[in-house]
Formats: structure tokens, C-alpha cells, sequence
């Protein structure tokens, strides 16, 4: 757990930068996002956890404009998120999960056509600034289309970032890059944070999920939980043990179904076992500890734990 | 199994391509869609034999004979008088305007020199721009001016009928006197080259932000509808003044068309045609769900513009319904605009009433693109 991020939630009286509620959205019969809402603070980077189709895009998109929501209210950069999206627009940075730039276009041309929409103010600077800033000056002729997945996604972000927006909207911004450039990436929008731009990133990663400050899970288009790493690792209240040992495998099978026995996660060479009640899930692993050529170890559940299980226990509520 | 054809991957290419042709609505509507108007167009729509085209009657003696004469062109089919002119000159604007085909011209003095034998001047002016429009009804005029003045001639009068004609009929092919094909299509190209480019490469440039997803990344900018519409209308403009003044340099040079008309007002209409061609390319872009679709909806545009407007076939032997098919579509007014400025050399007042139903056009098409073009991916 980043011990540095806990520490940097924002107390609640900060100004919000995003602040919605009953935000609901319906694709034909179906409901995609259930009554959101979602409360971000300046400066603050706000992850955005959930499985596929759980309405984190849709969310984004309502968010910036490109969606209309169906129901609900609240402002997003003190504009109204029904009434305003143009202004909302003009001060959003957008990172759409496909690359959604020129890719007959270089990368200097991409840039430029930006700034230009956006109406930036020494367009040719800030063109220059913004390729310099993000490394990509030596392939600033180089088109977009021949670009690999780590650089296509700084040019998005560099896209994002050309007229200066107070807020950054990136969706799955990291999906098929390569660990480094993951990392190079979030040192980026921490830096960015530091110097007042709050975030709202949507990932699959826990080592991302971690590197936020303040986090929510949806599932099935609503809220399931939110607060910092830390928050919600507490209030899952499970408990975790971890197992070492020979034939893991078969292990994991027998005790997938025992009382207590909520999840049974292999980590490459130990086994995670966790449970919500605590004292039956010790009362069912009694008989394995005593088996010999075993190590147990109570653990403090992951992030991922936490939201397996929170998955789990939302299914039994919405299906 | 054979090691270079194996029928059951074969088969799973093949049963693939079913699914996919199924799921493809448009596609699948094509397929259908296309033989049945071809049918329709081919089979009910052209006429190679135009008849009942209108014509103007200028009568400077009422007699029996001019009745007569002009009963039996109207009894041939080919001539049918919609329009009476005081004078020639009013005629002859009508046939400038294109409102008549024809232009029948009865000297005041006809049936007295008929009378005497003297073989009065009869004049039929032919609006020959279209040499096949006028082709049939000329071929059968001798014959049956022949007949009426047999018809005509009884009695004292008799003594006039053998022999050659008792009259003496001059036609005039105006516009086009020696009847050259080319003068008519040379210019004709220029509209449907324009109406196939114009509308198929707006309608992919649409489409293709769409497919490659940086639709989305536009939308999330401040952009507006008419400033995108507008920005990707442009640069075809400029375009299609490219591949107009290549069609105008080989008309002129390689094919030898007359440019008789201002090219300066040809160019403002062509503002209009082109607009009103890439309103509907930038509609069908709106519509298209993938490059595909826009080609075929481009398709499904073209063809009945190229049949219905009068370019490969003439207009006026269409039945009523594909006239009025004919008279909606923008190819139909800026052909008759074309073939009226370079080969009549008509003025703007001429060209007027065919101008504004392609700028009508061009506003209910541009106002379909904008309402149906969404700043929104809802």
C-alpha cells in the first residue's frame, strides 16, 4: 500500500472539482450507470475500478458531454453537467481507451489540429512545449499510425493536455502498455496532480488502483464502494491467509465450497484464501494447517481480494 | 485431407461470409434493391423515342391549312403545342428557357402562296442539344407535313399535290446544328462526374472518422456540427473546381464544345451544385455505420440521378413519375443549366429557375446532415 497516497485525500471541505448524484443512464431497456454518484476534490487522482461493462466509460462520457444522462445532477468544473457540456469541453482533457487521433497525421500535425479547436493561445509554443514535455519532440514528424502502444498513448495524452484543462478524463489510459511506460506514465499524472490538475483515470490495475488517492468500484452501473486503498481494505472486512506449500492446485480445490471459504486465489507459488466472517473462515482452515509441508500466513487482503469480492457479493444483489 | 484445399476451412470461410452478409442490413438491401430499380428504370422509366414534346406555335395566318398542319403534328405523337407565341422572339425565348422543344413558325402570307403554288417558307426551329431527343420527331416531319397538305389540297388545289413538297420546310437545329452527341454529353459529364465524386468522397470522410474512432476525440472537443459540416465541405469544393476545369480544358480542346455562355456564371452555379451534392454526401455520413454503407447509399443516389436526369436519356420521354423523380434530383436542373450556358449561352435570368431548386435542395439536405449529425455519441 502507497502510504504516500493515503495521506493525500483531500478533506472533504476541498473544492470539488466533479460533484454528481443520481447520474443514470439507459440504453434502451438497459440501465447502464444506476444512480452515480461521485464527489472529486482538486488536485485529487480519482480511480475508477470496476469490470468490463460496468459503465466506467459511460460514466466518463457523461462526465465530459458526450453522453446525455437520462437522470441526475451536479457540476462538473462548477458547470452543469446537463445544461453546459460546451464550457464543461473547453476545459476537459479527454483520453478516449481507443486511440482516437489522426493516424495519417504526424504527430506535430495532430497536435497542431488541436490546439487550433481549442483555440490555444501561441498555438506553435504550446505545440512545441507540450512534444517537449512528453519526450516525443525527435518523432514529432513521425505519423501517429506508426507509432507503437507506449507512444500512441503519450501523444493522447499530450492531445489532452495542449489547452491547459483543469481536469483529465482518461479512460483505461494504460490498457496494452508495456510496465515502463506504465510507469513513466503515472509519474506523469503525478506530477500533473502536484501542480493542481485533478484526474479521473478508470484501470484494471491494481498497482494503478494503488497509486491513486481515492478510488471507486462500480459494478453492474453502480457504486459499490469508494474511499482511499486503505478505506476499503478496512471496511471489506475479510480476512486473508496465504498458503505455501506442494499441489497447490489441488489444495485450492478442496477448499473452494467450505464455510467461510469466500475466495481461493493462486499467487504463483502461495494461495490466498479469504472470507468475509473471519472466525468461521479460521474454523474451516484449522484441518489444513495441521497439514504438514504447509505455511500459513494470516495476510492483509489485497486491493484485488477486495474487489473480487465486492464482485462477488454484488452479483448475489443485481441478478 | 488435402494439404492446399481442405473443404471444411472452406466451408468456414463460406458460412462466415453468409453470417456477416446477413448481419449487414444494408448490404443484404442491395442486394435486392439494386436489380429491382434497375428493372423499374430500364424497363419502365427510359424511352429512346421521346413523344409529346412540347412545342410553341407561332400562327401569323389562321387558316385552314395551319390547322390543319398542325393537327397532324400533333396526330404523329412526336409534337404536342403547349405554349401560342405572339411573335417569334417570344418563341424563341421559350426555347432559349427550354420550356419547348420545338418552335413552329406559319408566315402570314401561307396559305395565300400555298394557293398560288408559290411553296410557302414553313420554319421549324428544334432545340438540338439533345440531338436524340429531337431525333425521331425530325426524321417523320416531311412525311407528315406531306400528309396534311395531301389532306388539305382537294379540288382546284389537287394539281399541287404530286411531286415534292408543297411547301417549303426549313428546320433549324439550334445550339447544335450538325446534331453532334458529344456536345450534349461532354457537359452533361460534368454534372455526374461531380455528382459521383462530390457525394461519395464527403460521404466517406464522414464515415471514416467513425470507423477509426476519432470520432470521439472530436466530439470531446469544443467543435461544433456546422464548423465540422463546413470544414469537410471546403476542401471538395476546391476539388470539384479541379475536375471542372479539367472537363471545361478537354470539352474545349479535345472535344471541341462550343462555349458559348459565361464560364463566370457557370461557376456560380456550380457553387450551388457541388453544395448541394456534398449536403447529401455529408447525410449519408451521418447515416453509414462503416465505409461500406457510404459507398453503397453514394450508389444508390447515382444511378437513378444518372438515368432520371435526362443525361443518358431524354428526359421528356420519361412517363410523368420518373419526371417528377427527375425533377427532385440536383443533376436534372444543373445539366440543363450546363448544356443551357455553354451551348445556348444563356444569361442568369435563364438560369434561374433551374438554380433555385438545387439551392432548395441543398438547404433540406444540409439541414437533414446537421439535425442528424449529433455532438453527442448517444
Amino acid at each position: 500500500m502507497n502510504s504516500a497516497a493515503a495521506n493525500a485525500v483531500v478533506s472533504p471541505s476541498a473544492e470539488a472539482v466533479i460533484d454528481v448524484k443520481g447520474l443514470t443512464k439507459k440504453f434502451g431497456e438497459r440501465t447502464v450507470v444506476d444512480d452515480f454518484a461521485i464527489r472529486v476534490n482538486r488536485g485529487q487522482i480519482y480511480g475508477f475500478l470496476g469490470p468490463n461493462g460496468s459503465g466506467k466509460t459511460t460514466t466518463i462520457r457523461m462526465l465530459c458531454g458526450l453522453l446525455t444522462a437520462d437522470a441526475g445532477e451536479g457540476q462538473c468544473l462548477g458547470y452543469d453537467i446537463r445544461r453546459e457540456s460546451q464550457q464543461i469541453k473547453r476545459h476537459v482533457g479527454y483520453m478516449t481507451q481507443k486511440f482516437s487521433l489522426y493516424e495519417d497525421l504526424s504527430l506535430a500535425e495532430n497536435l497542431d489540429f488541436i490546439a487550433r479547436v481549442y483555440d490555444v493561445k501561441d498555438r506553435k509554443q504550446a505545440v512545441d512545449k507540450t512534444l517537449e514535455r512528453l519526450g516525443l519532440t525527435a518523432r514529432r514528424t513521425q505519423l501517429a499510425g506508426s507509432l507503437s502502444g507506449g507512444w500512441k498513448q503519450r501523444l493522447a495524452l499530450a492531445a489532452c493536455l495542449l489547452h491547459e484543462p483543469k481536469l483529465l478524463l482518461l479512460d483505461e489510459p494504460t490498457a496494452g502498455v508495456d510496465p515502463k511506460a506504465r510507469r513513466e506514465f503515472w509519474d506523469q499524472i503525478h506530477d500533473l496532480a502536484a501542480d493542481g490538475l485533478t484526474v479521473l483515470v478508470s484501470t484494471h490495475y491494481m498497482d494503478e488502483a494503488e497509486r491513486c488517492h481515492a478510488l471507486a468500484y462500480i459494478a453492474y452501473g453502480r457504486l459499490l464502494a469508494n474511499g482511499t486503498a486503505t478505506q476499503l481494505i478496512q471496511q471489506s472486512g475479510m480476512t486473508t491467509w496465504s498458503a505455501a506449500g506442494p499441489d497447490l492446485h489441488d489444495l485450492a480445490r478442496e477448499l473452494r465450497g467450505q464455510p467461510g471459504v469466500d475466495m481461493v486465489v493462486p499467487f504463483g507459488t502461495t494461495l490466498h484464501v479469504s472470507g468475509a466472517d473471519a472466525t468461521q473462515l479460521e474454523q474451516s482452515l484449522a484441518p489444513y494447517r495441521e497439514r504438514t509441508g504447509y505455511r500459513w500466513v494470516r495476510i492483509e487482503p489485497g486491493l484485488e481480494d477486495v474487489f473480487i469480492g465486492l464482485m462477488n457479493s454484488a452479483k448475489d444483489n443485481f441478478q | 485431407m488435402n494439404a492446399y484445399f481442405s473443404w471444411p476451412r472452406f466451408l468456414a470461410v463460406l458460412l462466415k461470409e453468409f453470417v456477416q452478409m446477413k448481419r449487414d442490413r444494408l448490404t443484404f438491401g442491395m442486394i435486392v434493391g439494386i436489380p429491382i430499380i434497375q428493372l423499374i428504370l430500364f424497363g419502365f422509366a427510359i424511352n429512346t423515342d421521346p413523344k409529346g414534346l412540347p412545342a410553341a406555335l407561332v400562327v401569323n395566318d389562321e387558316s385552314v391549312f395551319s390547322r390543319s398542319l398542325v393537327r397532324s403534328l400533333e396526330n404523329s405523337q412526336y409534337f404536342k403545342f403547349t405554349h401560342r407565341a405572339t411573335s417569334e422572339a417570344e418563341a424563341d425565348r421559350l426555347l432559349q428557357l427550354g420550356d419547348v422543344q420545338f418552335v413552329l413558325v406559319i408566315p402570314s402570307d401561307f396559305s395565300r402562296k400555298l394557293q398560288r403554288g408559290e411553296r410557302p417558307q414553313l420554319l421549324l426551329a428544334a432545340d438540338a442539344t439533345d440531338p436524340s431527343a429531337t431525333g425521331n420527331a425530325l426524321a417523320t416531319l416531311n412525311q407528315t407535313v406531306k400528309q396534311a397538305m395531301d389532306r388539305e389540297l382537294v379540288g382546284p388545289l389537287s394539281g399541287l399535290k404530286p411531286g415534292e413538297l408543297p411547301v417549303d420546310l426549313r428546320v433549324q437545329r439550334r445550339f447544335n446544328p450538325e446534331g453532334i452527341t458529344r456536345y450534349n454529353i461532354v457537359p452533361g459529364l460534368m454534372g455526374v462526374i461531380l455528382t459521383m465524386t462530390m457525394i461519395m468522397m464527403t460521404a466517406l470522410a464522414m464515415t471514416r472518422e467513425r470507423e477509426r474512432g476519432t470520432m470521439e476525440n472530436l466530439l470531446a472537443t469544443p467543435v461544433r456540427p456546422i464548423e465540422v459540416m463546413a470544414g469537410k465541405i471546403a476542401p471538395f469544393i476546391i476539388v470539384g473546381y479541379l475536375q471542372v476545369t479539367l472537363i471545361l480544358s478537354a470539352a474545349k480542346l479535345i472535344f471541341g464544345v462550343p462555349i458559348v455562355g459565361s464560364l463566370v456564371l457557370l461557376s456560380l452555379a456550380l457553387i450551388v451544385f457541388i453544395a448541394a451534392n456534398l449536403s447529401v454526401g455529408f447525410t449519408f455520413s451521418t447515416i453509414a455505420k462503416n465505409q461500406l454503407q457510404a459507398m453503397q447509399m453514394t450508389f444508390f443516389f447515382f444511378l437513378p440521378s444518372m438515368l432520371l436526369s435526362g443525361f443518358m436519356f431524354p428526359f421528356r420521354g420519361m412517363p410523368e413519375w420518373a419526371q417528377w423523380i427527375g425533377e427532385a434530383l440536383p443533376l436534372t436542373h444543373f445539366l440543363r443549366i450546363v448544356r443551357g450556358v455553354l451551348l445556348k449561352g444563356n444569361g442568369l435570368a435563364e438560369i434561374v429557375p433551374e438554380l433555385w431548386p438545387i439551392g432548395l435542395f441543398m438547404l433540406v439536405a444540409g439541414t437533414v446532415a446537421l439535425k442528424r449529425y449529433r455532438q453527442t455519441l448517444d
